[in-house]
């Protein structure tokens, strides 16, 4: 089990809808409690890593403004973008400079402000988030490409709507308890079965919460690590795959192949199995994307994710606790502060730190980060 | 320059396979196949990721394929607001899969995954050129 690269600070700022400040205040919202957590200058990061999709940015180029603002020169930074994965990516560029002995401690900076874009503009660009030339001049979005993977899913595995809105309960009850979640509402089973259809069969608390955000998480190499740090988290086991953009080129639709392979990597590099970790952070920017995530991550075989649904397992106190953040669906979905922000919430369970939300005894935790509809993957394991 | 054509909206009009749109005007749906390797691709492609050749044949998409999956969709991005609600679907014709939309007057109810499907062409009011799909009976 490589202990080689820690954790040694985290940070989010509130996940909100139109965050009122620009993008350089809201990445230092995330930071500024991250080097707090860490309890180290600015002097002492020897990179930064930015991670946004730069569709949603006005600023040409942010990681330069925004090591700019932070305090960050004349560190090197550079941009990571891998859609919803970003973040995580960015986190995967840092383990490689902190593990080729270029750099000692480095800062991954996340964030999004989806509002920093007019809502006409957010619906044009919505269209071009698939294949421009083969998929989008049909009218394509994001939720149509998951709706698709929900209807392979329920007719392969006899899943239902009723499954996909018993995972967004469980969401809203979690997000009731995070402070930073953007949605903090009980969604109850009747309202999420009743709620208007965006595109069948996925319904409106079937998706999640568009929100602004950022998210900082500080890794160290080991020696630093055990320095600084009283309790540092290790990275165990990385994993990270891809599968083709076009749907025509998916071997099946009831699960994502790159969350498969990049799950199958974590676990081997980190010497563990599904059954040994405590507590995941999985990628659900739809209902239907934790129930395949559950089956992709080996928490329960293909087509039983179900089974952890009807039996409340993935609730604390369950087999496995999965998203007791709130989640995508309700925290909220910054698409460049995700992955950083999931990474924050099992950091904070494995040190014991997550208040309302722990799941007592956590030692191993695994994030799940998906960019696009299973086009970019990243699975990451931690452990005390 | 062609491309353009494609779809209720196209995003690009330069590639090197819009000859594409040009059988799509003489009604065939079709797809490439690498002179080399003999792999046929849709969405059709002017290269080869198997044996890196460039050469590539037009093949027509033919007969019936099985409905993979489908969705209809209720709310559209900007240039498709006057479409909705429609069908997108994904059809398995064997050795190609064809992503699309089916025709507007079939209702979701009529639709089941792992139905017969069929690809026909159809041209949309103001010029441009696309397929759609039909339950093949
Ligand atoms: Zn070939």
């Amino acid at each position: 089990m490589p202990k080689d690269v820690a954790v040694i600070g985290v940070g989010q700022s509130a996940f909100v809808r139109g965050y009122p400040g620009s993008i350089r205040e809201l990445a230092f919202e995330a930071f500024r409690e991250a080097m707090l957590d860490a309890s180290i200058g600015v002097k002492e990061i020897g990179a930064s890593v930015v991670c946004s999709a730069p569709e949603y940015d006005r600023q040409r180029s942010p990681s330069g403004l925004i090591a700019e603002y932070l305090g960050l020169n004349p560190q090197p930074t550079f941009v990571i973008e891998n859609v919803c994965a970003s973040s995580t990516s960015g986190i995967r560029a840092a383990y490689s400079l902190i593990k080729s002995g270029l750099h000692d401690i480095v800062a991954v900076i996340g964030f999004q402000k989806m509002s920093e874009i007019s809502s006409a503009e957010s619906q044009e660009r919505m269209g071009r988030g698939a294949d421009i030339m083969w998929e989008s001049p049909f009218g394509t979005m994001m939720p149509a490409y998951y709706a698709m993977h929900a209807r392979a899913h329920f007719e392969k595995h006899g899943s239902t709507e009723r499954d996909l809105a018993m995972i967004r309960v469980k969401s809203s009850k979690y997000g009731m308890l995070n402070d930073k979640a953007v949605y903090r509402g009980e969604v109850k089973l009747e309202k999420a079965l009743n709620a208007g259809v965006v595109s069948s069969p996925l319904k409106v608390y079937d998706c999640c919460a568009n929100a602004d955000g950022a998210s900082c998480v500080i890794l160290a190499n080991r020696d630093r690590a055990v320095e600084l740090s009283p309790k540092p988290v290790w990275l165990l086991g990385l994993g990270a795959a891809t599968a083709p953009m076009n749907l025509t080129g998916r071997e099946a639709l009831d699960g994502l192949s790159c969350a498969r392979a990049a799950a199958r990597q974590a676990y081997q590099m980190a010497g563990l199995q599904p059954q040994d970790i405590d507590v995941a952070e999985v990628h659900d920017c739809f209902t239907i994307a934790e129930l395949m995530a559950y089956e992709d991550l080996g928490f329960a075989g293909p087509g039983k994710g179900v089974d952890l649904v009807r039996n409340g397992e993935t609730y604390i106190g369950g087999k496995i606790p999965v998203n007791v953040d709130g989640g995508l669906l309700s925290k909220g979905h910054p698409i460049g502060a995700t992955g950083g922000s999931q990474v924050r919430t099992i950091v904070l369970q494995l040190r014991g730190e997550a208040g309302a939300m722990q799941v007592p005894g956590a030692e191993f935790g695994l994030v799940h980060n998906i960019g696009g509809v299973g086009i970019y993957s990243n699975v990451i394991i931690l452990g005390r | 320059m062609g491309f353009e054509r494609f779809g209720r909206k196209s995003f690009t009009s330069q590639t090197k396979v819009a000859a594409f749109v040009d059988y799509l005007d003489k009604g065939e749906l079709r797809a490439t196949k690498c002179n080399n390797c003999d792999q046929v691709f849709f969405p059709p492609r002017a290269d080869c990721p198997n044996c890196l050749g460039d050469g590539m044949e037009w093949v027509e998409v033919e007969g019936t394929g099985s409905l993979v999956s489908f969705t209809q969709v209720n709310y559209a991005p900007a240039g498709f607001e006057g479409d909705v609600p429609y069908i997108l679907s994904l059809v398995d014709f064997g050795k190609v899969r064809v992503f699309g939309r089916m025709r507007s007057d079939v209702p979701q109810e009529a639709l089941k995954v792992g139905m017969p499907v069929k690809a026909v062409i159809c041209r949309l009011s103001d010029g441009q050129v696309a397929y759609e799909f039909l339950p093949a009976r």
